[in-house]
């Protein structure tokens, strides 16, 4: 990106910024130096001119500090009672946020945006009530002192001392439509303070001689006013941006600052933001992870830092090198950066000489045109920078006596062993000891082992013994090159150790990823992907996973899809859905909609977004940076699958409609063939009795009108059967359910058709006692005429038919069964298949009949299948789910 | 033979009014024809025929809004034409007051018998003291049921079944109908005491109760009870 042309995406950012500005109520800031300026009365003033203009204005949280003239001015206004919270066992008091929004106020007066909310109210800090507020359309006024600002934390620290605790992030100044300065001389401020303006009497002394000396308050207003003056600055270059003037970025700079888990690194990212904000520079943080492992604490830290950076609009860029300073330059090189910022580091002489000097020396040997800012930190680290994590989960106490027990056990057997094997041999027994420490233990007990196994062995076994003196000078070189070799080969032990530590927890991170791919590599079906990624997702980040898809071809919105483990609330919901059109990342930990508590991650694929994935953990914590590039790759792979499954989906919908145009043929020829045919012998029926010598021939008469009878019955099964098939099929076919007696649907269907089943002996085996079942009458009988008229078909004359009806359990049966020659095995599924019919049988149907029946029952939630009876024949069952019973049956009143 | 009886047919279909007025003039009845809704009430005003068919799917006013118009100032017996899909037309059509139905494609005889039905309970004629069908005797007067000349003993609730079916015998009454006259207007949704009651009715009186022959099933319409001839 060339920094020097407007981009285009900070235009739309800016053009955006001003569409959602307009739905969102205003926010107004009353901004001052220090407590006690009249911030707060500044805001009444405004307020009670905005009541005077008949706007609605209600107080959502003001505090007075018993101030007399802000009471005053607090008389008269609407205000909105605060609710009240528990907190082990004290009743504290905070702004009721959802009365607020019940209330609908044109503007809402918000006090300390800064607060930081008593545990149990919905939102940590007040200005994410704030926040909330302004997406509701409520306007807020509030106000804030410049100490709360994250990126001014640090400033005020070093200038007064005091450590600022309740702070808000500095995008809350891009929220805000208006900045108004409460600006105020220090001496004058002084001078409120001590006429008890500010505080009440006794905190007076107190706070005159601490916060509030006179050159505090200068820095302190300095600032403020500096804060202001940037913010007008920039409200200027987003003018500029939007009317197109040229040159949003002046500098052309790019800064990059070395994150590393250290505490200093905070102070080190404030920094480069304030450095970066008045350059107009982009900045990047960025971490370089090594082969030197670092704690689970350590760990956190670093994410936190990492965090920092990306609230303060950082980008937050993670590389991995052989050491830091290689990593950093070839970062800095790929991302043009100009200026880099590392931590002045403790120095470690022996360390730096053995690596070739120093971070910062070396970093300046490989940075080239690139310029290095060192920073100080203003504490020596309170810890060792890197600690081997222990393969036991010892702690550092105890592995050290570990150690020194070890180191003891070792000279206690050596102090045996003496007289046989001698003094020299001792000190090998002594170094395999420190091997093992290093080994098991870790490199800081080793090294610690190594100083007193060297000396003890001077002590207890150099001649002259119990002395620290060395007599001869071999014994002298000899424990010099002990010493070496034990701290030398503790260290390279230590150190295997790690490497071997790291490869094993890459090896896991792998296995995961092996798992997870090769699992979602053999699932059949795109609900088996998203089941097993939601499952792996799950377990491996412990966290709950909601996933959302377009479920159907051509569906535009997503829907949550049914393994998704967590369950979204429509707020959450709307931002899924938002990084499903923008195909970013947004929710928790992101920089866009942080206030929901799932974080949402896109299903990105080459050329599209394919769904989002949402994820909350159980701990409601932030993955850590390696956990967060292993979820990373988690979903590219899920992404992945999720495409091959659309493409997949999409050839098959195009094999279906291959097999709808075959079955539209099928159609258009079986049709063609069986209209045509009973309309032909109708036609030539009609016409032979047109013709005189053969309607004159009585018996002929008959017969040609018998005939077109018949083939008028066919024409009409043939239409019917057309009919319930398009009804079926367009999903159209409404159920008439009413109670039906199964034993007086069978006898309908029977008598309809006494006709054909004349030349069949027929058994009906029905008990009485079956119950009432909710079905269509008429579609069932269907159902069952078609199956009888089958059996009557395809079974010579003569042969037996039986139906049984029978309850099995939760489960109605009827089965209809002959004697024919049955079906062949490998038909057995295919007979249901539309216009398919067996090779070779009996011709005149229409191969629809079992098709629609099976659609019939299915409809009424049953299923119907085929088998050949053990006895010969076919048999066809029908299975009818018993769902309820009818109300009891009364005697008619008569 | 039919005695000259007028025959009003509202349907719109040439073809099956050709059919219709060849057969019914070859039995005796007087046809007169018209093809739509509007001019078949007009027509039944100035003709007062004894009987009209009407179909049920007419462009315009539909047969059953021309159903409710006559029924709003004649009760000349009107037998509903209509197609296998349209129960629930079928049943409205019943319940607004038409006398029975046909469901197309049917056959001469069946038509013939709906009319001849109908015709007869349009006549005013006082009620005949007894009731035979096949095997089955009923004595009104004496509450007496015989199946093969043996009694038979009903329940109270079977025996007012058995005597509204009698009283309509060979017209078919819906659900709505047997319920509302025997249980009253409260229980007409409760089809489910039809399928307990008939069953039990059928085992006493038919002489194989899974293939009735008095009692006759109307799939999704009601009952009919079968008369001799």
């Amino acid at each position: 990106m060339d920094d020097y042309r407007p981009d285009p995406d900070a235009l739309l950012a800016a053009i955006q910024k001003d569409e959602s500005r307009e739905q969102r109520g205003k926010l107004k800031i009353f901004f001052g130096m220090a407590a006690g300026v009249g911030k707060t009365y500044a805001m009444l003033e405004a307020a009670r001119r905005l009541k005077s203009e008949a706007v609605d204005v209600v107080v959502g949280y003001v505090e007075t500090h018993k101030r007399a003239e802000t009471e005053a001015l607090l008389a008269g206004l609407d205000i909105i009672p605060r609710q009240k919270v528990e907190y082990r066992g004290t009743v504290m008091e905070e702004m009721d946020t959802d009365a607020i929004l019940q209330r609908q106020p044109h503007t809402v007066l918000v006090d300390e945006l800064a607060h930081t909310n008593v545990p149990g109210v919905r939102h940590l800090k007040r200005y994410q009530d704030v926040q909330e507020l302004l997406e509701a359309g409520i306007n807020v006024y509030t106000t804030i002192n410049v100490q709360h600002f994250e990126s001014r934390a640090d400033a005020v620290r070093q200038i007064t001392g005091i450590t600022i605790h309740e702070t808000v992030p500095d995008s809350i100044l891009d929220l805000a439509d208006e900045i108004e300065l409460v600006d105020l001389s220090p001496e004058n401020l002084r001078k409120r303070l001590s006429e008890g303006k500010v505080y009440t009497s006794e905190r007076i002394e107190t706070a005159a001689n601490n916060f509030f000396r006179v050159g505090n308050l200068t820095a302190l207003r300095e600032m403020a006013l500096r804060l202001t003056a940037e913010r007008v600055d920039h409200q200027l270059q987003d003018y500029m941006r939007v009317k197109q003037i040229a040159g949003p970025w002046k500098s052309g700079e790019r800064l990059l600052v070395a994150v590393g888990p250290s505490p200093f690194s905070e102070r080190l990212i404030r920094w480069t933001r304030r450095m970066a904000y008045n350059l107009e520079a982009p900045w990047l943080a960025a971490y370089i992870e090594t082969p030197d492992e670092i704690t689970p604490e350590q760990k956190k830290r670093l994410a936190d830092n990492l965090v920092l950076a990306r609230t303060l609009g950082g980008e937050v860029v993670l590389s991995s090198g052989s050491n830091v300073s290689e990593g950093l330059v070839r970062l800095a090189r790929q991302r043009n950066v100009t200026q880099l910022v590392v931590g002045k580091p403790i120095q470690h002489p022996i360390r730096n000489f053995l690596r070739g000097g120093s971070l910062v020396d070396r970093l300046i040997r490989a940075s080239g045109d690139i310029d290095v800012y060192v920073v100080t930190g203003d504490q020596p680290e309170d810890e060792p920078r890197r600690r081997i994590s222990q393969p036991t989960q010892h702690s550092v106490w105890t592995q050290y006596v570990l150690a020194v027990a070890i180191v003891a056990v070792a000279t206690g057997i050596n102090l045996i062993l003496l007289p046989i094997i001698g003094y020299q041999a001792v000190g090998l027994i002594e170094l395999l000891a420190v091997l093992l420490i290093a080994v098991y233990i870790g490199r800081g007990p080793a090294l610690v082992s190594a100083i007193i196994s060297a000396l003890s062995w001077d002590f207890l076994f150099i001649e002259p013994r119990f002395t620290f003196v060395i007599s001869r000078p071999e014994d002298a070189i000899l424990f010099v090159l002990y010493f070496a070799i034990a701290i030398f080969a503790g260290n390279l032990t230590a150190q295997l150790r790690t490497q071997e530590r790291q490869a094993r927890n890459n090896a896991d991170r792998a296995m995961a990823l092996y798992t997870l791919a090769h699992e979602i590599a053999v699932a059949m079906n795109m609900d088996d992907v998203l089941q097993t990624a939601t499952a792996q997702i799950g377990q491996v980040f412990d966290a709950q996973v909601a996933v959302l898809l377009p479920q159907q071809a051509g569906q535009i919105v997503p829907t949550m899809h049914s393994c998704s483990t967590l369950t979204l609330d429509e707020k959450e919901f709307s931002v899924g859905l938002w990084v499903y059109d923008n195909g970013k990342p947004a929710g928790r930990f992101t920089d866009t909609l942080p206030l929901t508590t799932v974080q949402f991650i896109p299903l990105n694929t080459s050329t599209r977004t394919v769904g989002v994935i949402g994820i909350c953990t159980r701990q409601r914590e932030r993955l850590s940076f390696d956990q967060e590039a292993l979820l990373e790759t988690f979903i590219n792979q899920v992404a992945l699958v999720v495409e091959r499954e659309l493409l997949d989906e999409a050839a098959e919908q195009s094999a279906m409609l291959k097999e709808s145009e075959r079955l539209y043929t099928t159609l258009l020829n079986s049709i063609s063939h069986e209209l045509r045919t009973p309309i032909a012998a109708i036609t030539g029926a009609a016409s032979s009795l047109l013709d005189t010598p053969t309607s004159s021939n009585e018996a002929a008469r008959l017969e040609l009108t018998q005939n077109i009878q018949s083939a008028a019955g066919r024409l009409n099964r043939l239409v019917e059967n057309l009919l319930d098939m398009s009804r079926l099929e367009s999903g159209r076919l409404q159920l008439k359910r009413d109670w039906c007696d199964v034993s007086e649907i069978i006898g309908v269907a029977v008598k309809n058709l006494a006709q054909e089943l004349a030349e069949h002996p027929l058994t009906i085996d029905a008990s009485s006692g079956l119950p009432l079942i909710q079905v269509d009458f008429v579609l069932l009988e269907q159902v069952l005429v078609n199956l009888l008229d089958n059996a009557c078909h395809y079974t010579p004359a003569g042969t037996p038919i039986t139906i049984m009806a029978r309850q099995q359990g939760q489960t109605l049966e009827i089965i209809i069964r002959d004697a024919g020659a049955g079906i062949p095995p490998h038909e057995l599924e295919h007979i249901f298949d539309k216009f398919y019919r067996v090779p070779g049988t009996a011709t005149g149907g229409t191969g629809l009949g079992l098709s629609i029946s099976r659609g019939l029952i299915e409809v009424h939630g049953g299923t119907l299948s085929a088998q050949n009876a053990t006895g010969g024949g076919a048999e066809f069952i029908i299975r009818l789910p018993l769902t309820a019973a009818p109300s009891p049956v009364k005697e008619a009143v008569t | 033979m039919s005695d000259g009886l007028q025959i009003l047919i509202v349907d719109d279909e040439i073809q099956i009014r050709r059919f219709l007025r060849i057969s019914l003039e070859a039995h005796g009845y007087r046809v007169y024809e018209t093809v739509d809704g509007q001019e078949g009430i007009l027509k039944t005003a100035q003709l007062r025929p004894d009987l009209i068919i009407l179909d049920m799917g007419l462009p315009g006013m539909d047969g059953l809004e021309v159903l409710k118009r006559l029924r709003e100032w004649t009760q000349t017996p009107v037998i509903i034409l209509s197609v296998r899909d349209s129960d629930r037309d079928k049943v409205a059509a019943l319940d607004a007051g038409a006398d029975d139905y046909l469901t197309k494609p049917f056959s001469m005889d069946e038509l013939l018998a709906r009319l001849r039905t109908a015709q007869r309970h349009a006549q005013p004629q006082p009620q005949a003291a007894t009731f035979t069908s096949g095997h089955l005797y009923v004595d009104l007067t004496r509450r007496l049921v015989m199946v093969k000349d043996a009694p038979v003993k009903l329940t109270p609730t079977e025996y007012a079944l058995l005597r509204l079916l009698i009283q309509h015998a060979g017209k078919v009454l819906t659900h709505q109908q047997i319920l509302r006259a025997v249980w009253g207007p409260e229980y007409v949704q409760e089809t489910h005491y039809l399928r307990v009651y008939f069953a039990q009715l059928r085992h006493k009186i038919e002489v194989n109760p899974a293939l009735p022959e008095i009692i006759l099933t109307e799939p999704g319409v009601g009952y009919r009870l079968k008369t001799t001839g």
